[in-house]
């Protein structure tokens, strides 16, 4: 009986999105005031996706076999976390969860969001259930969630342990919500394209939702790319896998959005331009759905094989995505132009940072899919990896953080500050970084170099804004800016150091053999067989020391029975200056293993500064949220100004 | 300016920019895409030497040998036709088996005595037990139908 419920909230849910985008319809055909039932039917959508999800958590909470989706990814002998997280650990339930937060976050908009006019609010939750619409069809045609299985299978086939793994579990959720908080700044540049209200009250309304969906953005990316970092036992923090730039590029269109969508708010201008940026972002959280769940990157022939999702997905992409498009075509040109600014002038520093970041989204853009279209068109396979994104976006990059520390100096419309002069000290520290990387390591590689002396510009010129004023009184959304560009400064230096100063040893070693990387002495006390739940290990036991003082690190290489699988688990160790990062593979007949050890100084500054970058987003939203309130409360009669 | 000049010069910039990413993505392709090979492509002299490239297969059965550095390890990559020595120093990766799909990432040394060895610098794992590489797609199904590969 779950999982019928679930599938009729569903089909309800649906039907609800239906009537949602005809109510829409009806209300920019003629005058019809419709916001209220409108509210109402978002509202009610929203709490039946939540019934249907919370339906197949239980189904999987409860081992329930006869359902078809449980049989093929869970297993009664899981751990009780990840049967629940294997609810979305699969292509239906992710579908699912999506469509969830998409209708969910519509019924939130439908409940607060009262900046824009009526009818850019009814025209933007008609745009929701649209979307949701397409999403409701594809789950319920393509792919049931709840389809039963008769007679029911003893148990389930899903036990592989490496999808037991708390990284993989909560990464797609925290992806999930940024890629759909997005759909909202998509659903309002749509609504306000209808309408015609393209204005900073708008963009005061959108401003939310990106901020939230850009800090989820980030928090997931910095997230996925520690758990790579410790889970494949290579080192490397960012692989320029297409599943992480699936990640990278909605982050890198939502970082353009959220800083023009500031120049709307504050100016009124760019107001096409931000429409533009607000379908992009979208689209790209489209593309990197479509990416990771129509199964295309194993192979251009799978996806031919089994087409059905795949489809529907680029199906999906290319309806939303063109009409969109079609919408901005006919729509943006009459749009009125926006307060004129000058060539030097904040706006223009954020005209260039969006230009920076679409060059750069570009760049990735294009090598992400070539290695798809080459083997479509011609049938030759690729691939494209870090020696093209590095060399291409690095320096573009390092360009983009420059100008972080510069822009937030310029004042609004045309500038009246003297900026040159204020940056000596970054200009300096920048300077003292060059001559300090020639001295101590003559032979650095040019992109980890320009790194350090960005970074250390970077560092004093991000916290500029707030030296030139009484800190206390600056505003939280300023605080937050400086903490995120601070953040910036804090990451490139990790990526510059792990890039110039990581050592590495790869050898075998008998019991009490030492071996040396970087600063540290690293002795093999012994390995010892253990053994788990359903696992058995070699268990490495290593002291390191460097001056004085030893710690013990326990890398383990694990031997898992069903399936039959080999996992390293890596160990690593946090200092101050750094992390030591062991990995254990193989023995032999002999005695000796092979360790794999790496030193790799000031690396854990690259996810403190991506948790920093987060955080600065945090603050500036709750700035936001707290104004919001504030003004809220000196007007008593904002309830019935809408209602 | 004036605003009409403002959005001729937004509108403009906008261009060049998609105009310039794209040139720099064409340009940093030519040189830096890596090719994906089989092994009878390899023998067919396919796969430039000290390029970059990929190669993949079957790990053929019994051909794995560690070398007395312990840290070296050879072994013979197949597409049931043909087969190449593949030769990588590193700990292997989680689902690293014989008989099992593989992908080295390297490139071809120079040819010595004949013999085409490929350098690997990476084997790649996929997190997935029922990984191969769709290239071989008839191999897969073999495979998964229990069929050894010997020559």
């Amino acid at each position: 009986m779950i999982a019928e419920t679930g599938l009729a909230a569903l089909w309800l849910a649906a039907g609800l999105a239906a009537y949602q985008f005809l109510l829409m319809v009806l209300a920019l055909r003629s005058d019809i005031v419709v916001t209220r039932p409108m509210r109402a039917v978002a509202v009610v959508q929203g709490v039946l996706t939540l019934v249907a999800f919370a339906m197949l958590l239980l189904v999987f909470a409860r081992s329930d076999m006869s359902v078809a989706l449980v049989f093929e990814n869970s297993n009664s002998a899981k751990p009780f976390i990840y049967k629940v997280a294997g609810a979305w650990g699969n292509h239906e339930g992710s579908m699912l969860m999506w469509v969830t937060i998409l209708a969910i976050a519509g019924a939130f908009v439908a409940l607060f969001s009262r900046r824009t006019g009526e009818r850019t609010l009814v025209a933007a939750l008609g745009s929701q259930a649209v979307l949701a619409l397409g999403f409701y069809a594809f789950l319920l045609i393509a792919s049931n969630p709840f389809a039963r299985l008769w007679p029911p299978p003893p148990d389930g086939q899903g036990l592989n342990p490496l999808l037991q793994d708390p990284g993989l579990a909560f990464h797609p959720p925290t992806l999930y919500l940024g890629y759909v908080g997005l759909s909202v700044a998509f659903s309002f540049a749509v609504g306000a394209l209808l309408t015609g209200e393209v204005d900073a009250r708008l963009a005061r309304a959108m401003r939310p939702w990106v901020l939230g969906a850009w800090i989820l953005l980030t928090l997931g990316i910095t997230a996925g790319s520690y758990w790579a970092y410790y889970e494949l036992g290579w080192g490397g923090y960012w692989f320029w896998d297409p599943v992480e730039n699936a990640s990278l590029m909605p982050w890198l269109a939502a970082t353009a959005l959220l800083h023009s969508i500031n120049v709307l708010a504050a100016r009124g201008a760019l107001k096409a331009w931000t429409m533009m940026l607000a379908v992009i972002a979208f689209s790209m959280s489209m593309v990197g759905t479509f990416l990771v769940r129509s199964g295309i990157l194993t192979s251009v022939h799978a996806f031919a094989i089994d087409p059905e999702r795949g489809t529907f997905l680029l199906a999906l992409l290319a309806v939303y995505v063109g009409a969109a498009f079609i919408l901005f075509a006919l729509r943006g040109a009459t749009l009125k132009e926006g307060a004129p600014f000058e060539l030097v002038s904040r706006e223009s520093g954020l005209v260039v940072n969006n230009l920076l970041l679409t060059v750069i989204l570009g760049i990735v853009f294009v090598g992400t899919l070539y290695p798809l279209f080459v083997e479509a068109l011609i049938g030759e396979k690729l691939s494209v990896g870090a020696p093209y994104f590095n060399a291409v976006a690095g320096p573009l990059a390092l360009l983009l953080a420059m100008l972080v520390g510069i822009g937030p100096l310029l004042t609004w419309r045309s500038n009246r500050r003297p900026v040159l002069g204020r940056l000596k000290v970054p200009a300096l520290l920048g300077a003292a970084a060059l001559v300090f990387t020639v001295i101590l390591a003559p032979r650095m590689g040019l992109l980890p170099r320009l790194g350090f002396i960005v970074a250390a510009f970077l560092v004093a010129a991000s916290i500029l804004p707030l030296v030139s004023r009484n800190p206390l009184r600056a505003p939280l959304a300023t605080w937050g800016m400086v903490l995120a560009h601070f953040g910036i400064a804090v990451a490139l230096t990790g990526m510059a150091a792990n890039a110039a100063f990581s050592s590495e040893r790869l050898a075998i070693a008998r019991p009490g053999e030492t071996l040396g990387v970087g600063p540290w002495q690293v002795e093999l006390i012994g390995v010892t067989p253990t053994a788990g739940k359903n696992w058995t290990a070699n268990e490495a036991e290593l002291r390191a020391s460097r001056g004085s003082g030893a710690v013990t690190l326990a890398p383990e290489s694990r031997y898992y029975s069903d399936p039959p699988t080999e996992t390293n688990e890596s160990a690593i160790r946090t200092f101050w200056d750094g992390q030591l990062y062991t990995v254990v593979g193989k023995g032999d007949p002999s005695g000796a293993w092979q360790l794999r050890l790496w030193w790799k100084p000031f690396v854990t500054l690259i996810w403190a500064g991506g948790a920093l970058v987060a955080f600065g987003g945090a603050l500036a939203l709750l700035g936001r949220l707290l104004s919001f309130l504030r003004r809220r409360r000196s007007e008593p009669d904002w309830r019935r100004r809408y209602a | 300016m004036k605003p009409k000049n403002q959005r001729l010069a937004l509108v403009s910039s906008a261009i060049v920019a998609v105009l310039v990413a794209v040139l720099l993505a064409m340009w940093g392709l030519r040189e830096r895409a890596s090719y994906f090979y089989t092994p009878t492509e390899i023998l067919a002299g396919k796969a430039e030497v000290n390029r970059s490239a990929r190669l993949g297969g079957l790990v053929q059965r019994g051909s794995v040998v560690r070398d007395k550095d312990g840290l070296t390890t050879a072994f013979l990559v197949t597409d049931g036709k043909n087969s190449v020595l593949v030769s990588y120093r590193g700990i292997l990766p989680d689902l690293f088996r014989e008989g099992s799909g593989v992908v080295a990432e390297g490139r071809l040394a120079p040819a010595e005595h004949l013999n085409q060895i490929f350098v690997a610098d990476q084997i790649l794992a996929k997190h997935d037990e029922r990984y191969m590489p769709p290239e071989l797609g008839n191999l897969a199904a073999e495979h998964k139908a229990g069929k050894t590969l010997e020559k």
